[in-house]
């Protein structure tokens, strides 16, 4: 194994030594170990699909974010960070806080009462099985498509960044997640996203420490980054007032309603990705606990990503530019920063357990698609459009084959994306056109009574078509984007956001005219899906410091101070 | 959490952690009596040192801490 991985490439950029070889090689050895000793504990579909649904709130709240930490964020916010300095950071807190304490307060409820075992599961008790149907085949193609381009490009990294293999480094990889998620299931998943978790803060904390004695302290950096690029870097909001004025062209309207309201709350609260490891919660205030667990580490998460990417801007001695420069140039892209100053400031051994930290990444973000797309593929679309009645152990198996296949077919995207550059952005896309609508789809369906059916599907259809309507304009006619995004100096991030705020506001109307004209359902059959009609268990019996709602304040304090001393 | 009746999950982060931070702090033993001829930026600081004895005890306490048959979650 360590000939085939010394496979190696003299464009690399770090060369590893002994120590760091036998800290990767480790690392497998331990995720296959942890893989066979769950097997045992995985043999009903509660088991296998849900972890048994009884994970502590923190085991399901590191995983709810460690299942989206995975190494192309890590290194691709450090880019964007370089490039767009600390407005990058609007991802990890307006993109994110808001978005976990809702799902934590509001929504959680209504998915754990009523016991589904996925996201397009709900959708089925609340709008029937149209809307179910729609949401369930979306989400597997999108996810597994998702997994194949997450493996090539993670592949592309380790060829860069260490000179590896692509072939090699795909097999291996996938090779080991396919074994742990479908000897394990869930249980398995979860277990690798907190070994994961803990890895990447102990791989990536060393180098915001390093990076501040080198630059001499913020004041100093924020000095440096000044005359390197500019003061607008180190500011998150005061520059959005228009968007000329700051380097991603967007403006605060585009942060706040399309990142804050719509994208970053249809990603944390109906993507089953991350929902899924906050339904293996044992109870209901571990449920309502998880995301907020979450919340408290994701506000954390710019001091190992966003801070790197300023660093960077102040101490590297070269200067970074776009992919296609680089590739020009023979110089290094902003995607290149984590790696540059992991070599920057990490001997041997530390280099090995930063780059461990990239590979659990990768292979824990993939395992997270995976598992998610054999829960959906085995309970929503086999069980219920194909074999209603078999027993659960046929589920198990057809699970466990459902987490083969769906890496076979991740592992062809990849070699499909290899020869077609162009499907990675057109995939990237169709994922991004159902999760806005989604959360129209869900939230109004938790929160009004008077949603139907046939309002929930067509809600869903109209707001995703309006979607990819939308792009295909901008396609065609990339003049159109400044009536998309309200602005002749909008830029491609702001496509997304205001693309994904128009796409809900139409799913909305849509779900909400044809619900005003046709039958509701009644309450009794409502019972434990909509807010007013639910009982939601009290949490009367614990102390306030056991109360979710406690610590969802006082994440809630915290998120504005950060946006406060960073304005 | 238990997995089965006897391995929790803080038990195998406490053997990563472990394993990784003797490693690190080996080669930063080594590194420091055989100095390598293109030093990492902040080589004085001796990181590798430092950080991996901090990984070691932290892993330490967890295996000993989460071993099998302690009976806490």
């Amino acid at each position: 194994m360590l000939l085939a991985l010394a496979s190696l490439d003299s464009s690399r950029l770090v060369h590893l030594s002994t120590v760091d070889f036998f800290i990767i090689v480790f690392y497998f050895v331990l995720v296959l170990a942890i893989g066979f000793y769950l097997k045992e504990r995985s043999n009903t579909g509660e088991d296998f699909f849900m972890a048994g649904r009884e994970m502590t709130a923190w085991i399901a709240g590191l995983s709810f974010l460690s299942a989206n930490l995975g190494a192309l964020e890590l290194m691709g916010w450090a880019g964007a960070a370089y490039q767009y300095g600390i407005l990058a950071a609007h991802w990890y807190w307006i993109g994110a806080i808001p978005a976990m304490l809702f799902l934590a307060l509001v929504m959680m409820p209504f998915y754990y009462i009523s016991k589904t075992h996925s996201v397009p599961g709900y959708l089925k008790l609340r709008f029937g099985e149209a809307s179910r149907t729609l949401s369930s085949v979306s989400f597997a193609l999108m996810t597994v498509l998702m997994s194949g381009i997450n493996m090539y490009s993670m592949a592309l990294v380790l060829k860069i960044v260490l000179g590896w293999n692509i072939n090699f480094s795909i097999l291996v990889s996938s090779a080991t997640v396919a074994v742990y998620v479908s000897l394990g299931g869930l249980r398995s998943a979860i277990f690798n996203e907190v070994l994961q978790f803990i890895l990447i803060w102990a791989g990536a904390l060393l180098i915001p420490i390093l990076g501040l004695i080198d630059a001499g302290g913020w004041s100093n950096l924020k000095t440096r980054i000044a005359t390197n690029a500019s003061s607008e870097y180190t500011h998150l909001w005061s520059t959005l007032g228009s968007s000329a004025n700051n380097p991603m062209g967007i403006h605060w309207t585009g942060i706040v309603f399309g990142l804050g309201a719509i994208i970053s709350f249809g990603y944390w609260t109906t993507d089953f990705l991350v929902v899924q490891r906050v339904l293996s919660a044992k109870d209901l205030r571990a449920a309502k606990m998880a995301p907020i667990i979450g919340a408290g580490f994701k506000m954390m998460v710019p001091f190992i990503v966003i801070l790197p990417g300023l660093l960077a801007l102040a101490v590297l001695p070269m200067k970074l530019t776009g992919e296609a420069q680089a590739i020009a140039t023979g110089g290094h892209s902003y995607n290149e920063v984590l790696p540059l100053m992991l070599a920057r400031y990490c001997g041997p051994g530390l280099l090995g357990l930063g780059i461990t930290a990239l590979i659990a990444g990768f292979m824990s973000g993939m395992a997270g698609n995976v598992s998610a797309f054999t829960t959906v593929w085995t309970y929503d679309i086999y069980r219920a459009l194909i074999k209603k009645d078999a027993t659960d152990q046929h589920y198990v198996s057809m699970g466990r084959w459902a987490t083969v296949v769906g890496v076979i077919i991740s592992v062809g995207t990849a070699y499909l994306v290899m020869d077609f550059k162009s499907i990675m952005d057109y995939v990237q896309a169709l994922f991004s056109f159902f999760i806005a609508p989604l959360f129209g789809t869900v939230i109004l369906g938790m929160l009004w009574k008077r949603a139907t059916p046939a309002g929930g599907f067509w809600g869903l259809l109209a707001g995703t078509l309006s979607s990819i309507g939308m792009w295909a304009w901008v396609k065609i006619d990339p003049s159109a984007l400044r009536y998309i995004a309200l602005s002749p100096n909008a830029r491609d991030m702001a496509e997304n956001m205001y693309r994904a705020l128009w796409s809900w506001i139409v799913c909305v109307l849509v779900t909400i005219v044809i619900s005003l004209l046709t039958k509701p359902r009644s309450d009794a059959e409502l019972n434990g899906l909509v807010y007013g009609i639910t009982e939601i268990p009290t949490e009367s019996y614990v102390t306030v410091f056991h109360r979710p709602w406690f610590w969802a304040a006082l994440v809630g304090v915290l998120f504005v101070v950060v946006n406060v001393v960073f304005w | 959490m238990k997995t089965g009746g006897s391995l929790s999950i803080w038990f195998f982060i406490g053997i990563s952690l472990l394993v990784n931070g003797v490693l690190i702090c080996g080669s930063g033993v080594y590194e420091f009596f055989h100095p390598p001829q293109q030093p990492v930026v902040l080589y004085h600081l001796h990181a590798n040192i430092w950080w991996g004895a901090i990984l070691a005890a932290i892993g330490a306490a967890y295996c000993i801490y989460f071993a099998p048959g302690e009976g806490r979650v």
